[in-house]
């Protein structure tokens, strides 16, 4: 059983997501036996060419796919450059896993509340600073060119670049690194971009790419944020799929690939502008510049975590306050009266999205556990089996979900399967899964062979001190594995909505849903909902190592 | 009394094609054979292979006979040779007598009485219950080896047991080790490179190069 749990990720994860790729380009080119058309043509591609507007969609993508990752990166680097060891960076360290179980949807929604024409901010400075007695006409949300999707992908992505930054830092001993550098007179921030940065980037460019992949084909963020006339690519492939008119699927089909080959353009370019940036980087180095820009760099460096941060708890403010708001009048900064009447008119809609959300979520994360911890022991029992290579971890990220997951709905299609709760659970697995594994391998390796080789000596079969002293002792670790499992699984949202033809409904997808309805009172009341799941997982991973091990002072130690 | 009788016959371990070691001995019960050997001369390597956990990149050859019958093929866990690291290493997530009742066969009888018995017989009564977190060196030391005792082992090995106690500590737990294997009759190899432990464990020495 192990030596096949040594396989089970490539059956797991490339298989689905590979063949569903492969699949979903059938239908676009006319090869669709449940609608009857088992003939190849072009019609669909035809289709595609005439829909208006559409070199706007495309490009829209585009965009968000290479200025996200850009920015963000830019971002995450000037401030490791300027804070390291700072006390800032303490303090942001210690925020920036929270930060990540944000789900996508509940900030794209606070961001949206906080910036909109009406939202909080322009209620904080109006009328005083700007006059306004009534929002202001302006598109902000929702612009034509996608600034605020840009901007909400930007506030999202900085913490898990930063965290995936963090996280490979330690390998390239940036102190002593530093140090070396400063003694040949360079200031610590032009030090850290010219001797730490060009090492650092190769370890997180997998996560880079992943931002790509996310930005230019994410669908939820998109909806809440981005352009409505046209929209993104990804909402319009979702809104053909989702269309009553099944011929409409054809079109979707080639939407999907075109969206594939969008993200792929956009990882191209960036790949263009790697060779860019390095060639800037090998003449930077060479001027042998100690100083110029440092400020600037610094400057920036140092304001831009702030600013996410506080962008972030604005968006938290905004939806608190409009999720117990009673009559808000316009320019008030505050609620004529708080009222807990929102959530009384939710709570009957909530709880069969919520019984949804939980089990979902759990059976999800428990499955992959399980996985990842087959996996992890049966490296460990033999010597020989090889963990899987990381671009496979990422494979989920590496390619648009809209385009596998149709693909796996085309094949269930195929094969005359009703959607149901079992084929959601395995959606979510496959995004599950990398995590899981990402955030318990570590711990797993390494634990002190020597725990099992004295179980051993005293006679405890391989099965014995696994669950006698293995799992005990990597409780903690595999808490807040399954804590972040779950925030995954929480916060996915085209996973459950294609796998599941929008029968089986979570928070995320109801949240999302009412993007249209636009009753900001209900929406916050959703979206924090949402929110408050990953952060009840999170304290539980917490606190019942803390409680379970209070009286074994060498398992607090240890963690 | 155990009386059994540990033998190694043509043992050789190597790495990488160069002979780390080569070892022919004969320990009889409640013997002590010391091997000493700088570091890197493979003591931990001979000991590894005793047990059952020698790495894979090592080349192993010979046979290890306990009472006549060649363990090499077993797993370690059915080897019956315990072993004691540098380290306590008491289970952190087990009481003092969780982590003496895990060592326990399975078939033991009166596992509570024989646990009170042999916490007494250590100087450690009424510890049962106690946090390994909260011990001292020693008196973990203590619990680790009574753990090794009542895991009824054929034969024992001692990696440097006493390497991280301090001077007068280390006298202490050294007397009350090798007093307790012998008055059991285990065959024992002790891994050491200080002389004193070999002098105390009187008798044969077995130099590494």
């Amino acid at each position: 059983m192990l030596r096949w749990a040594s396989h089970s990720l490539i059956y797991l994860l490339a298989a689905p997501i590979l063949l569903g790729t492969f699949i979903a380009s059938l239908p676009a080119f006319g090869y669709f036996p449940p609608l009857g058309s088992t003939e190849f043509s072009l019609d669909a591609w035809r289709d595609l060419v005439e829909v208006p507007g559409l070199t706007r969609s495309v490009l829209i993508s585009l965009i968000s796919g290479v200025l996200t990752p850009l920015v963000s990166l830019a971002l995450v680097f000037l401030y490791l450059a300027s804070a390291t060891g700072s006390r800032l960076d303490l303090w942001i360290r210690r925020l920036v896993s929270p930060l990540l179980s944000f789900p996508h949807a509940a900030a794209a929604f606070g961001l949206a509340f906080l910036i909109a024409p009406s939202g909080l901010l322009s209620r904080i400075i109006s009328p005083e600073l700007t006059g306004w007695d009534r929002p202001p006409d302006l598109l902000i949300v929702n612009d034509t060119w996608g600034l605020s999707l840009l901007f909400g992908l930007i506030v999202k992505e900085v913490p898990f670049l930063l965290l995936m930054s963090l996280a490979a830092l330690p390998q390239l001993q940036p102190r002593h690194r530093i140090e070396v550098a400063r003694t040949l007179g360079y200031r610590p921030t032009i030090a850290w971009l010219k001797v730490i940065a060009p090492s650092l980037y190769p370890l997180v460019r997998l996560p880079v790419i992943a931002v790509i992949v996310f930005a230019s084909a994410t669908v939820d963020v998109a909806l809440i944020l981005g352009p409505t006339l046209p929209p993104t690519l990804s909402v319009r492939v979702l809104s053909w799929f989702n269309d009553p008119d099944l011929n409409l699927r054809f079109l979707a089909a080639a939407g999907s690939l075109l969206q594939l080959g969008t993200s792929l353009l956009a990882v191209v370019i960036w790949l263009a502008l790697e060779k860019l940036f390095g060639l800037l980087w090998r003449f930077w180095l060479a001027t042998g510049n100690r100083h110029t820009g440092e400020r600037l760099a610094f400057a920036i460096g140092r304001s831009a975590m702030p600013i996410v941060l506080m962008v972030i708890t604005g968006s938290l403010l905004a939806l608190v306050s409009n999720a117990f708001a009673g009559p808000w009048r316009y320019p008030s900064t505050l609620p004529s009266s708080w009222t807990i009447q929102h959530w009384a008119n939710s709570l009957s809609d909530l709880s069969t999205p919520l019984f949804n959300t939980v089990l979902i979520s759990v059976s999800s994360t428990l499955l992959a556990l399980i996985i990842v911890v087959a996996i992890l022991e049966s490296e460990r029992q033999s010597s020989k089996a090889r963990s899987a290579p990381s671009w496979l971890l990422y494979l989920p990220l590496l390619i648009p979900q809209l385009v596998f997951l149709f693909g796996i709905i085309v094949a269930t299609e195929f094969a005359g399967w009703q959607a149901n709760l079992s084929l959601v659970i395995f959606g979510h697995l496959l995004f599950v899964l990398p995590y899981v594994f990402l955030s318990l391998s570590e711990a797993y390796r390494q634990l002190d062979p020597r725990w099992t080789q004295v179980a051993s000596t005293l006679g405890a079969s391989q099965l014995k001190s696994f669950w006698r002293i293995r799992i005990p002792l990597l409780l903690a670790p595999c808490l807040t594995a399954v804590a972040i499992g779950m925030a995954i699984s929480i916060s996915l949202f085209l996973p459950t909505q294609l796998l599941g033809a929008g029968r089986i409904t979570t928070i995320t997808s109801e949240a999302v849903a009412l993007t249209s309805g636009a009753n900001r009172n209900l929406i916050s009341v959703w979206a924090l909902v949402q929110l408050s799941l990953p952060i009840l997982g999170f304290m539980m991973a917490l606190f019942i190592p803390k409680f379970i091990w209070r009286n074994r002072s060498g398992m607090i130690e240890t963690q | 009394m155990s009386n059994s009788i540990l033998e190694l016959n043509n043992v050789r371990i190597s790495l990488g094609g160069k002979q780390l070691l080569e070892v022919n001995c004969r320990v009889g019960p409640g013997e002590i054979l010391t091997v000493m050997g700088p570091s890197g001369s493979g003591k931990s390597s001979l000991l590894a292979y005793i047990a059952g956990f020698l790495a894979p990149v090592f080349k192993s050859s010979g046979s290890v006979l306990v009472n006549g019958e060649n363990i090499c093929s077993l797993a370690a866990e059915r080897r019956r040779v315990g072993l004691l690291f540098q380290d306590p290493l008491l289970f952190p997530h087990l009481s003092v007598a969780g982590n003496l009742r895990f060592a326990m066969p399975r078939n033991a009888q009166q596992k509570s009485h024989a646990i009170s018995e042999g916490l007494d017989d250590i100087g450690l009564a009424g510890f049962d219950d106690r946090d390994p977190g909260t011990l001292s060196g020693g008196q973990a030391s203590r619990v680790a080896l009574l753990r090794l005792l009542l895991s009824a082992p054929n034969a024992v090995l001692l990696d440097e047991p006493f390497s991280k106690l301090d001077t007068q500590l280390r006298e202490e737990i050294r007397t009350l080790v090798f007093d307790k294997l012998r008055a059991s009759g285990l065959p024992t190899i002790l891994v050491t490179h200080d002389q004193a432990d070999a002098e105390s464990a009187g008798g044969a020495i077995h130099t590494l190069r």
